[in-house]
């Protein structure tokens, strides 16, 4: 390419508008009381309701309206006292009905924003990014195109269809489109989708895993001359699964669309897909010709008339927000930024919170959590907290701390009860592993490390304070290790007058 | 002696006194559908096997003294439009060829509870769209009066097999008078309840804010006896009205107009109106005026626009509900020989698997929801309801029912009208309105048209569930009527095309 992103964005402004799909966690579908667990052999989570079967009807999953008000509620939108449901008529094999559920001009919430925070080269900047509605709908089935070289159904030998997925609950939140951002859109389009992530996951409505598709990210953007006051014809960026894909795929399409401009040809309105491997998109479907959905309200269905009592109710529930949390968390434990947010990437920041909250030093919770019990889990592949509890790792920081657990001793209690061989306790008492704490026994180690260093101890006596390290080492070898070591220099220092 | 002559009321009570067992009158119905239905053609699919296990099942609950629903044993035909478990489910359509639902609609549900007897699934129109079972894939059904004749639509199926005495009991949908239009011209009962009072599920839509399954019979009792059954709320329809169902059949007992105000609606009568229809009509109205009921006109203006309003919603919403039949996942597939892709065969499966009517109107729908046609079309025609709905409520400030003919003819020529869709869109002309507007509706015989000895049909409306009230009016009515005419329209008497 010609024009690298920097030349694209001196030359170019860049507009950014946000959907993003996120599966509901509910139990239930949608509009039938199927499973919606992840993973199940295909079609075997189904029933007449959701594979459209002649007569059937659908009936909304109340939880399913709880959490999309939720999530409203947490990106500051109104909760319509009134909407409804309209069918998008379309066909696709893997849509049972030939329409989908959804909502179209009476959406459940409207009108909300989320501000996000990125680093600019003038330091933290704070971008408002509008959001026009959230609304309910039910997801499709899956088509697995076999044969022929796209994945696409065209060219396909043959489709196999599986309807587990089809009727999972879906909200789409929609933003407006986000101006003024420059060539920071590219990183306010991750800040948002990262927010948005946390958010969800600390109102616990979906497990948000781009990877398996419970959050999805399409990116529109379009671009137009700098001060030209105009709005450039947009792309529709898909299939963009993580985070740092949602940051390529719109520098990639800014970079690809100014490209296009400079050599005099126009932008086509269409759906791009994103290529992983390359940071690229390709063209998929032409917008140009609009599809007609023939919405209409779905008349199987009554509207959506939430008590605003209950509104108020959930209101009170939401928890505090996450941008705000990590702020008073940062503040509070006193640590860097990027450790910060390495704990909220490895999804530990709840059960540092709670190992704090139990009284460990935050510190020590984070380096615990971060480090020894964080590389077990990556051998094991499995997620740290499920190898151990935070009372538990607070219990062996408390041990640690009580002078009864030396570090090195830690990590052997840690691995016991990881191991299943009990409490921390119990994995001390099994194994062992108390620390010499006894005066006595160690002073007969001190002494006979003096005896064997006289050298040394000598030195000590006459101020040279670091030459203790040596005796100190002397003694932790012979208690092999249990011995506190801070408490072997303290006896150690006053035994040779410089206590 | 109890036959197939009897009423359903006066089966009950010889089953309950054990004078007929249910397998005895559930084998004189097959054999009278083996000797007649060859002519009148009203059953699709004749569940012998099925029907006479549930008759045993009925006896054997009975001998063993359980407590037993008063229609427990009485044999009764469904229309192929409902949902039966491992039983073919049609819909009057080559579509659904052979297609035996997995699971029971509400309704059927409900009937097997009650020890209700299905003898089969009775003929209709496809996708009950017509009003004269012509358009069933299938061949038309015969009106047992004169099998020249239509015996109504959608529902003739199920009014000729109460006519020809196959059947005591049946059960109808009704979207625009599929249900009462049949009774009208075969000279029986029917009733399309209140929009809501019956459960929707696994009824195949049509119009799903229209369509409302209701029950059918040779007398007012009878069909009060069977609406019993089948209403009430079913959490699996959204639209279903969660309150008690008035007590239809004490309405139908209690042979009282007195005080009774019944308002005649100008607009659905007079020109336009074969005149043997409007004199039986007009004596109907005497004899309720002798037995005590005021009767004044009353004027709805916007019923003018009903038929046109009618003819955008219900095909809009059929458009959308019929977008499922594609031949992915049931009914027949055509054109699939592996050359061509699924969209190909899709287009070949409907095309061939609806008939000309289906088409006619997914066309019609498919326009009036486009996008720029929307407001005109779809939009018009939903303010055309709210306004008859508000000419209905205004009415019944001052009238306890409403009353009109029930269609503007006797049963016509089979192939009269079957080239010209307007001509027989308007034999609904009376029937619509109460679809629009969600109230109940019944039909019940007022006599045979001088002109043409055929049965003519008294329609009586009444406010949303307030279904008693036009038990109360018919049941009075037909009291007076069979007393002056000495025996019912229908009994063994009576001479029909069939013997």
């Amino acid at each position: 390419m010609s024009m690298n992103y920097d030349a694209a964005v001196a030359a170019y402004e860049p507009t950014l508008g946000l959907e993003v799909h996120v599966e509901l966690n509910t139990n239930s579908k949608m509009f039938c009381s199927c499973s919606t667990e992840f993973g199940a052999e295909p079609n075997t989570q189904t029933c007449p309701v959701c594979l459209g079967l002649p007569g059937s009807l659908p009936v909304v999953n109340g939880k399913a309206i709880e959490s999309t008000i939720l999530i409203g509620l947490a990106l500051n939108c109104s909760i319509a006292p009134f909407s409804r449901f309209a069918r998008k008529n379309y066909f696709y094999p893997d849509m049972p009905k030939n329409f989908q559920t959804s909502q179209f001009d009476e959406p459940i919430c409207i009108n909300g924003y989320l501000d996000v925070e990125i680093e600019t080269d003038e330091g933290a900047k704070t971008f408002r990014v509008d959001i026009e509605r959230v609304h309910m709908e039910e997801d499709t089935g899956k088509s697995l195109h076999v044969g022929g070289s796209t994945g696409r159904i065209h060219g396909a030998e043959y489709s196999l269809l599986d309807y587990n997925r089809a009727g999972i609950p879906l909200v789409e939140i929609v933003t407006r489109i986000v101006p003024g951002t420059g060539k920071y859109a590219p990183q306010v389009a991750r800040a948002y989708v990262t927010e948005l992530r946390d958010i969800l996951r600390s109102l616990g409505v979906s497990d948000v895993k781009m990877e398996q598709g419970s959050l999805r990210c399409d990116a529109n953007v379009s671009i137009a001359p700098i001060s030209s006051g105009k709005l450039g014809t947009r792309s529709e960026t898909k299939n963009v699964n993580s985070l740092r894909s949602v940051e390529r795929a719109v520098a990639g399409e800014i970079e690809r669309q100014a490209n296009r401009l400079e050599s005099g040809e126009r932008i086509i309105q269409e759906t791009r897909h994103f290529l992983e491997e390359s940071g690229q998109t390709r063209p998929g479907r032409s917008k140009e010709t609009a599809e007609d959905y023939r919405y209409f309200p779905e008349p199987d269905l009554v509207p959506v008339t939430p008590d605003a009592d209950w509104i108020e109710e959930l209101r009170k529930t939401l928890p505090e927000k996450p941008s705000l949390r990590r702020k008073r968390l940062q503040e509070e434990w006193n640590v860097p930024a990027k450790e910060m947010e390495s704990m909220v990437n490895a999804e530990l920041l709840d059960v540092v919170e709670e190992t704090v909250k139990l009284g460990a030093d935050a510190t020590r919770a984070r380096s615990w959590w971060l480090g020894e019990v964080s590389r077990l889990a990556n051998e094991k592949e499995v997620a740290p907290t499920s190898l151990i509890t935070a009372p538990q790792v607070a219990e062996v920081i408390a041990l640690i701390a009580g002078g009864e657990l030396t570090d090195k001793l830690a990590r052997q209690v840690v691995e016991g009860v990881i191991n299943g061989e009990g409490t921390p306790r119990e994995v001390i008492d099994k194994r062992g592993l108390k620390v010499v704490s006894d005066d006595s026994a160690l002073m007969v180690a001190i002494e006979a490390a003096i005896a064997a260093q006289p050298d040394t101890a000598e030195r000590i006596r006459g101020g040279n304070i670091p030459a203790a390290g040596a005796l100190i080492g002397a003694v932790m070898k012979a208690t092999g290790g249990q011995a506190d070591a801070a408490k072997v220099r303290e006896l150690l220092l006053k035994h040779l007058g410089q206590g | 002696m109890t036959n197939i002559y009897s009423t359903a009321a006066q089966m009950s009570a010889a089953l309950a006194t054990k004078e007929v067992s249910s397998v005895d009158l559930t084998q004189q119905h097959l054999d009278r559908i083996a000797k007649v239905d060859g002519d009148v053609h009203a059953f699709l699919h004749v569940d012998t096997d099925g029907a006479l296990a549930q008759a045993e099942a009925a006896d054997k609950l009975r001998a063993a003294g359980g407590a037993i629903s008063p229609l427990a044993g009485v044999p009764l035909a469904l229309k192929d439009v409902l949902a039966q478990k491992g039983i073919p489910t049609t819909c009057g359509s080559k579509m659904l060829e052979n297609w035996r639902p997995p699971y029971d609609s509400t309704v059927v549900t409900k009937l097997k509870a009650a020890g209700v007897v299905i003898l089969g699934k009775t003929n209709m129109d496809e996708f009950a769209m017509g009003s004269s079972t012509e358009n069933s894939a299938y061949g038309p059904t015969h009106n047992p009066w004169d099998l020249d004749r239509i015996p109504g639509g959608s529902g003739g199926g199920s009014s000729a097999a109460l006519a020809a005495f196959e059947a005591p009991l049946a059960i109808g949908t009704d979207t625009g008078g599929s249900i009462r239009q049949p009774a009208a011209v075969t000279g029986t009962v029917g009733v399309k309840p209140t929009y809501g009072g019956v459960s929707r599920f696994g009824l195949v839509a049509f119009s799903s804010s229209l369509d409302q399954a209701g029950p059918c019979a040779r007398t007012v009792l009878d069909t009060a006896l069977l609406h019993e059954v089948i209403a009430g709320y079913d959490e699996r329809d959204s639209t279903s009205i969660n309150q008690a169902v008035p007590d239809v059949v004490a309405a139908a007992k209690r042979h009282d107009v007195k005080g009774m105000k019944i308002g005649v609606v100008k607009e659905l009568g007079g020109d336009g109106f074969q005149a043997g229809v409007s004199q039986r009509f007009q004596e109907a109205l005497d004899i309720l005026v002798a037995n005590g009921a005021e009767i004044v006109e009353v004027s709805c203006p916007n019923f003018e626009y009903a038929l046109a309003a009618y003819y955008l919603i219900a095909p809009s919403e059929a458009s959308s509900n019929l977008a499922r039949f594609d031949s992915m996942r049931y009914g027949i597939r055509i054109g699939d020989d592996g050359t061509v892709g699924a969209e190909e065969v899709m287009r070949a499966t409907r095309h061939l698997g609806f008939g000309p009517e289906v088409k006619r109107r997914i066309i019609l729908g498919t326009y009036a929801l486009s996008s720029g046609f929307y407001d005109a079309y779809y939009g018009s025609a939903q303010k055309v309801r709210t306004l008859i709905k508000r000419d209905y409520e205004r009415a019944f400030e001052s009238v306890d029912v409403l009353v009109s003919p029930t269609c503007p003819t006797t049963a016509f020529k089979i192939g009269e009208k079957a080239d010209d869709p307007l001509a027989m869109y308007l034999n609904d002309i009376a029937t619509i309105p109460v679809n629009m507007a969600g109230i109940g509706g019944m039909s019940l015989p007022c006599g045979l048209a001088p002109e043409d000895n055929l049965p003519v049909g008294f329609q009586i409306m009444s406010p949303v569930m307030q279904d008693d009230r036009m038990y109360r009016v018919g049941g009075t009515l037909e009291a007076a009527l069979v007393s002056k005419w000495g025996a019912p329209l229908l009994s063994a008497d009576t001479k029909l095309a069939v013997k």
